[in-house]
């Protein structure tokens, strides 16, 4: 299954009111600042989608006194369905398939210096969440920018944890082999 | 590129209490205005750390350097006047004075350096207002939950807008938005008022406030960062 639905996020944003997709990429990328802003084409293949599966339809052209676009909105069963996706639970992952994870292990597996490794991705990790904290806290910061800075401080800070616990454990496991 | 003499400089600190070593050859500097967090696991000597810069307990070996100062060369008498002008503390533990009421905690520093009483609590006052806890002047300390006694403590500790102030978990006893809500207060006074802050948390969404961080492992100090 789709797990970050770029056509349910899009379909979400029809639902608020008709509209062409240059108007959507501008209003997601303006609603999820931390996202990866959204290339038109991805819009644009998105929406035909989403009118072969019968859950947009075409409202009419807008012209505005530039070129003309097509407007789109959502159907019936396209409402049912983003009800459907809001209110379904995202599966809590029940393994770490985490680069960070990986390279750690694999350090370990293979000699490496995973402490190393970890007290350099802490730093970097650190540093990301200063910006995102600064950014939350600079004045006027509006509240879809809050709360995804929010979201993304909140997953960083569980992988620093991880790692922390990780550094103490390799300590521990270091002093175990040193050990006469 | 020239880097301004850092205001506070800590070289080779080492201490033990009775056999156990906390501190073992520490260095960390401050710069003026500067944000610095200080980070590491339980035990790793943080707390030491904050008592030997602020002049509060004397380090075995090593030196450390205030504004051109070396602590260690001055009296007791000539330390506890530096602290009291120069310095603002929030320890980890209990430290308010039970038999005061709130507002009396946070106006006592004034009342110390001498302001008269009703110009100490107008400030006091504001303090607290700016904490979030003016609503609780009027109580004693023990009365407070955990979360608004630190509040209480991080105004007593600006009061007297120190140089420099130091904190002990700060916001260890807070909730995530309640915490938001005073390091977004303490920075915000700090970069107002050029206010040096060497801040210990085991939280990085709290260390992630400030300009840089340092830490601590097994006594000894690594810094991370961003290095202004
Ligand atoms: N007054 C004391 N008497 C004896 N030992 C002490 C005293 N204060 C600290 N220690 C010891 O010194 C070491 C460092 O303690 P310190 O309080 O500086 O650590 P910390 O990093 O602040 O820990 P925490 O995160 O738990 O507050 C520890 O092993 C501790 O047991
Ligand atoms: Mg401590």
């Amino acid at each position: 299954m789709i797990a970050m639905s770029t056509r349910h996020i899009l379909l979400g944003l029809l639902a608020t009111g008709p509209s062409h997709g240059y108007d959507l990429k501008r209003r997601h990328d303006e609603r999820f600042p931390q996202a990866r802003p959204l290339a038109y084409g991805q819009v644009y293949t998105t929406l035909q989608r989403l009118v072969r599966d019968g859950l947009a339809e075409v409202d009419g052209t807008d012209s505005d006194g530039g070129p003309e676009r097509t407007v789109y909105r959502p159907t019936g069963e396209g409402t049912r369905e983003l009800s459907r996706w809001a209110a379904e639970i995202a599966p809590p992952a029940p393994f770490v398939a985490n680069e960070i994870f990986a390279k750690v292990v694999v350090a370990i597996l293979s000699g490496g210096d995973p402490a190393g490794y970890l007290s350099a991705q802490r730093a970097a990790h650190m540093e990301r969440m200063r910006e995102l904290t600064a950014l939350k806290a600079a004045p006027g910061t509006d509240l879809a920018t809050v709360l995804s800075a929010d979201y993304a401080l909140n997953h960083l800070d569980a992988d620093l944890r991880w790692m922390n616990t990780t550094a103490a454990r390799l300590t521990t496991l270091t002093a175990e082999v040193d050990a006469p | 590129m020239s880097r301004p003499v850092p205001l506070l400089t800590a070289r080779g600190l080492v201490k033990a209490h009775g056999s156990t070593p906390a501190l073992r050859g520490a260095s960390v500097e401050l710069h003026a205005g500067e944000i610095l967090a200080v980070t590491g696991p339980s035990g790793s000597g943080k707390s030491t750390l904050l008592h030997c810069l602020a002049g509060i307990v004397r380090p075995d070996e090593g030196s450390v350097t205030y504004d051109g100062r070396r602590l260690e060369e001055l009296s007791e008498q000539r330390l506890s006047a530096l602290r009291r002008t120069e310095f603002g503390v929030v320890f980890q533990f209990g430290q308010l004075v039970p038999e005061l009421t709130v507002l009396d905690n946070v106006a006592l520093p004034l009342l110390l350096a001498g302001t008269d009483r009703a110009g100490a609590r107008t400030r006091a006052g504001a303090w607290l207002e700016r904490f979030g806890v003016r609503g609780q002047d009027g109580m004693r300390p023990g009365e407070l939950s955990g979360g608004q006694a630190q509040r209480v403590a991080l105004a007593r500790a600006l009061v007297t807008s120190p140089r420099v102030v130091f904190a002990d978990e700060p916001t260890g006893a807070l909730d995530s938005l309640a915490s938001e809500q005073v390091m977004t207060a303490l920075v915000h006074t700090a970069r107002e008022a050029g206010t040096a802050v060497l801040l210990i948390t085991h939280d990085a969404q709290v260390a992630a406030y400030a300009d840089r961080e340092v830490r601590l492992r097994d006594g000894a100090a690594a810094a991370l960062g961003v290095t202004a």
